[in-house]
């Protein structure tokens, strides 16, 4: 089985849990024996996967010339902060490459979730990390105009409002990309993650003829609720269309696809996404700033997460318990707004803000968390609490929540009810035993969330649909009684 | 004439760390700066000038928290001062020694901090002037009534609009509320054009012109009050565009004139009779069009920033610790508050102008992690008597058995 799948990020270079996601797939495709051809805008070193072939869309030229600048040649490149083909050369070590250097302007980093934390602030640079700065580094010392490497890393977190019209075009441009890589590639399905790789993936099937799987990992509808960007909306609505198949990451984003974008129900299936098992570091000894107990926020602060119902609910735990102290992580554009209305009720001596923050950080701030709050408005799916259970914090979520469909042994309320999340949040603090059983059983049951389950589940559905597209006069095939060879490939694994 | 102590970012990680909470290498590099562009050369300029014409008079507010900055990384200057004030020319006007909001804290903050400015300039300068001038010229009758108490028998204020109703702010004034305590209304916009509007697109004022307004204002007028921050001369505006000789000038025509005298505020207090009375019910100061407290205590990020420091005062004075005690002190530093501001417009541009922040919700962050810091060490230091690193992790975790 050959995948050709179009991502917009990869790790180790993520803006967001997309990559983290379509890592967690592939790896788990891989194991399968399923090969993948995973083109991403841009490769900047570093991405590996197995029985993964890595195309870099930057690299891709859209009409066939007489000449291709190969990969071997010296010539600079006329873009902006490519990274130098020396490090690429190194960190891909991987099989059949396919590069060939053509100019586009298609940047991993131009994601929406990036734009949503710079909004609203002119420079908010407060803890904001560089995405990469070791890869920053490693370019700047690979002697090929050290200087623009570096800027072109950095640039990306001084977006402009004008930045969205940027994003669009970049998307049009992958989808002109993605008719060369289909041309020239052999595969049975096309797989694509969220909107952005969209147009690329009905451009590929225009091409190729082949099924086309739209993979939905979040919605605009979920992003930003009632200021819903209606081009975003469009490019989603018509890649659900035009798919011979979507897949949500939870019945809640499901349902979102039936509701608001009208997608006939019997052509979504539902794939809970996997958690990797959580690598055994050991956290250094970390004393917390503050006294406990710790209350914890960590996300994106924009009105997707819901950061104003966690406000609300922290000044009612207030008054029952005056010591609490309330951790929020992350930034985005309702920071200011949040800020102000803990002033407001004068709780700004309790809530600490750490920005934006990752690895080792967020692991120290699990090490002092006593509970994990995430009152989502709407979220696909949320990786955020399982993270919290890997670590032992035990999580209330919002009902609203697709990971909660995972979830038995959460406390789960509805995000606008903040009395009721005041009070789930008093009752595990009150009650040692609540949280121990809350961790004891959600740490169990997260051994069974794994990538493996759901890569299955997508390799049953790559057989079904490359079948029907091999045996078009015969659409009924899986259930004419004759043996179904999706599910006999299967069971050989 | 002031410099703050500016924070140190402190992460939320490094909370509990005891590493200090100024950011000494930025202050010591922004008072050098302004040192060399400013308080240097204008020192010199004026010197020059007072030996040239003995008649000029000068006055300089200098508070505690720039002397000390001075006294570390620039010592030539309190030097250059030193040498004004030998000439007899120069008053050394008396402020809180942290340039703070402490007249708005209940109780003696206030008292204290005035008399250590008290203490300190007489020290370096050998004056003791018995006007004063409230942080950013903060003032109200209450507080007219404390400076009088305290034997002031002269202050500072801004001549804002809505409290002169209409009279003249070229006359000095007396407080009904405080017999005794005369009151000097700034003219803010004289003053504002030196300060704010010298330089304007492609024109800079010039003394000629200067000197025609000040000729303009009636034969019967008393006093005019300029006052404005000394690093307008060299660092708000640049030496390029000529601010110095336009001081230099200035001052000249001035001394020449025949219809014009120098006067120190304490010989303005001295020397001429208060003809009307002013009240000051509410809280004026020469900030933002507002003229009030809205500068530092305008957005409720502010009131709760003020508020959390003032919970602290019990607490921190009950240690008797002096360094406790310094470092809460400087955190009433105006600057700080000022920094949080989220006013829009030309007012917002000043704010931004002066913060060392890309936004006053980094001001508010960073303000409050120092803030919690220090209450958790104050916190450890009562209940343990001993500060050690795992008396902190003890009393998180007392905390928590506790719930």
């Amino acid at each position: 089985m050959n995948v050709l799948m179009f991502g917009w990020e990869f790790p180790p270079h993520i803006s967001g849990g997309l990559g983290t996601a379509c890592a967690g797939l592939t790896h788990a495709l891989a194991r399968e024996h399923v090969k993948v051809l995973f083109t991403i805008p841009k490769l900047h070193g570093g991405e590996q996967s197995a029985r993964t072939t890595f195309i870099n869309a930057s690299t891709v030229p859209i009409r066939q010339k007489k000449e291709f600048q190969q990969e071997s040649s010296t010539a600079a490149f006329p873009l902006k902060g490519s990274i130098p083909k020396k490090s690429r050369e190194t960190n891909i070590s991987q099989t059949e490459r396919q590069v060939i250097e053509v100019p586009s302007f298609l940047s991993a980093y131009a994601s929406p979730r990036e734009e949503e934390q710079s909004f609203g602030l002119k420079q908010w640079n407060y803890s904001f990390e560089a995405p990469d700065e070791k890869i920053a580094d490693a370019a700047s010392s690979g002697e090929e105009r050290p200087g623009k490497q570096i800027r072109y890393l950095k640039e990306p977190f001084s977006f402009s409002g004008s930045y969205c019209r940027d994003l669009l075009q970049e998307v049009e441009r992958y989808a002109q990309v993605a008719k060369e890589i289909a041309r020239r590639n052999s595969f049975d399905v096309i797989h694509t993650h969220d909107w952005m790789t969209f147009p690329a993936g009905i451009a590929a099937r225009k091409v190729s003829k082949k099924p086309l799987i739209a993979h939905v990992h979040s919605t605009e509808v979920d992003r930003s609720g009632a200021n819903v960007n209606p081009d975003v909306f469009k490019i989603e609505k018509e890649g659900m269309q035009q798919a011979d198949r979507v897949v949500a990451v939870s019945q809640w984003t499901k349902n979102i696809a039936i509701n608001y974008y009208q997608i006939d129900e019997s052509k979504i299936d539902v794939v809970h996404n996997g958690i990797a098992p959580r690598p055994n570091t050991t956290v250094s000894a970390f004393t917390p700033p503050i006294s406990l107990p710790i209350v914890t926020f960590l996300g994106r602060i924009t009105q997707q997460k819901g950061p104003m119902y966690f406000v609300e609910a922290a000044r009612k735990v207030h008054d029952q318990f005056p010591d609490v102290h309330f951790v929020v992580v992350g930034s985005g554009d309702q920071l200011p707004l949040m800020l102000e209305r803990i002033a407001q009720v004068r709780l700004s001596g309790y809530f600490h803000f750490t920005g934006f923050i990752k690895g080792e950080d967020i692991d120290r701030i699990w090490a002092i968390s006593n509970v994990y709050v995430m009152p989502s408005v709407s979220e696909p799916f949320g990786i955020a609490p399982l993270e919290a259970i890997q670590a032992g914090v035990p999580v209330i979520l919002s009902k609203q929540a697709g990971v909660s469909e995972v979830m038995p042994h959460a406390i789960k309320v509805d995000f606008w009810d903040s009395d009721a999340l005041a009070d789930a949040i008093c009752n595990v603090l009150r009650y040692k035993s609540l949280a121990n059983t809350l961790k004891k059983n959600s740490a169990e049951e997260i051994k069974t969330i794994t990538w493996d389950k759901a890569a299955k589940k997508i390799i049953n559905l790559y057989y079904e649909l490359s079948n029907r597209h091999e045996n078009p006069k015969d659409p009924d095939l899986l259930f004419s009684g004759a043996p179904a060879p999706p599910l006999a490939h299967v069971a050989l694994f | 004439m002031h410099q703050p102590r500016r924070l140190r970012t402190l992460r939320f990680f490094d909370i509990g760390a005891d590493r200090g909470y100024f950011d000494d290498d930025l202050n010591k590099e922004i008072i050098q700066r302004i040192s060399a562009n400013c308080y240097l050369p204008a020192n010199a300029l004026l010197l020059k000038l007072i030996r040239r014409n003995p008649h000029i008079r000068i006055a300089f507010s200098i508070s505690g928290t720039t002397i000390d900055q001075l006294e570390q990384y620039a010592p030539d200057v309190l030097d250059s001062f030193r040498k004004l004030a030998e000439t007899g020319c120069v008053d050394f006007l008396t402020e809180t020694y942290y340039h703070s909001l402490s007249c708005l804290i209940p109780g003696n903050e206030f008292e204290m901090q005035v008399a250590r400015h008290q203490k300190k300039i007489l020290k370096h300068f050998g004056v003791l002037s018995r006007v004063f001038r409230n942080t950013e010229l903060i003032y109200s009758d209450q507080t007219g009534e404390r400076i009088r108490q305290l034997g002031f028998n002269g202050v500072m204020i801004d001549g804002v609009d809505r409290v002169l109703a209409g009279q003249s702010p070229h006359q000095v004034f007396e407080s009904p509320h405080a017999p005794g305590l005369k009151m000097l209304t700034r003219n803010y916009r004289l003053s504002d054009d030196i300060s704010f509007r010298f330089a304007q697109n492609a024109a800079t004022l010039t003394a000629e012109q200067y000197m025609s307004w000040l000729n303009a204002i009636p034969a019967h007028e008393k006093v005019i009050n300029l006052a404005m921050d000394y690093e307008t001369f060299g660092e708000h505006q640049k030496k390029e565009k000529g601010i110095l000789s336009f001081l230099k000038n200035l001052f000249a025509q001035l001394a020449r004139s025949k219809d014009f005298n120098f006067m120190t505020p304490s010989e303005a207090v001295e020397n001429i009779e208060a003809t009307h009375k002013l009240v000051v019910p509410g809280f004026i100061s020469w900030a933002d069009e507002e003229r009030d407290l809205s500068a530092w205590l305008g957005n409720e990020m502010q009131k709760d920033a003020f508020d959390s420091l003032l919970r602290l005062e019990a607490d921190i004075k009950d240690l008797h610790d002096k360094a406790f005690l310094t470092q809460w002190r400087t955190l009433q530093t105006s600057d700080h508050f000022y920094y949080m501001s989220t006013k829009k417009g030309c007012d917002g541009d000043v704010h931004n102008y002066f913060s060392p922040y890309p936004s006053p919700y980094e001001a508010f962050i960073n303000y409050m992690n120092v803030l919690t810091g220090l209450s958790l060490r104050v916190k450890v230091r009562k209940s343990a008597g001993v500060v050690t690193k795992t008396t902190a992790a003890e009393l998180a975790a007392e905390a928590l058995v506790r719930v």
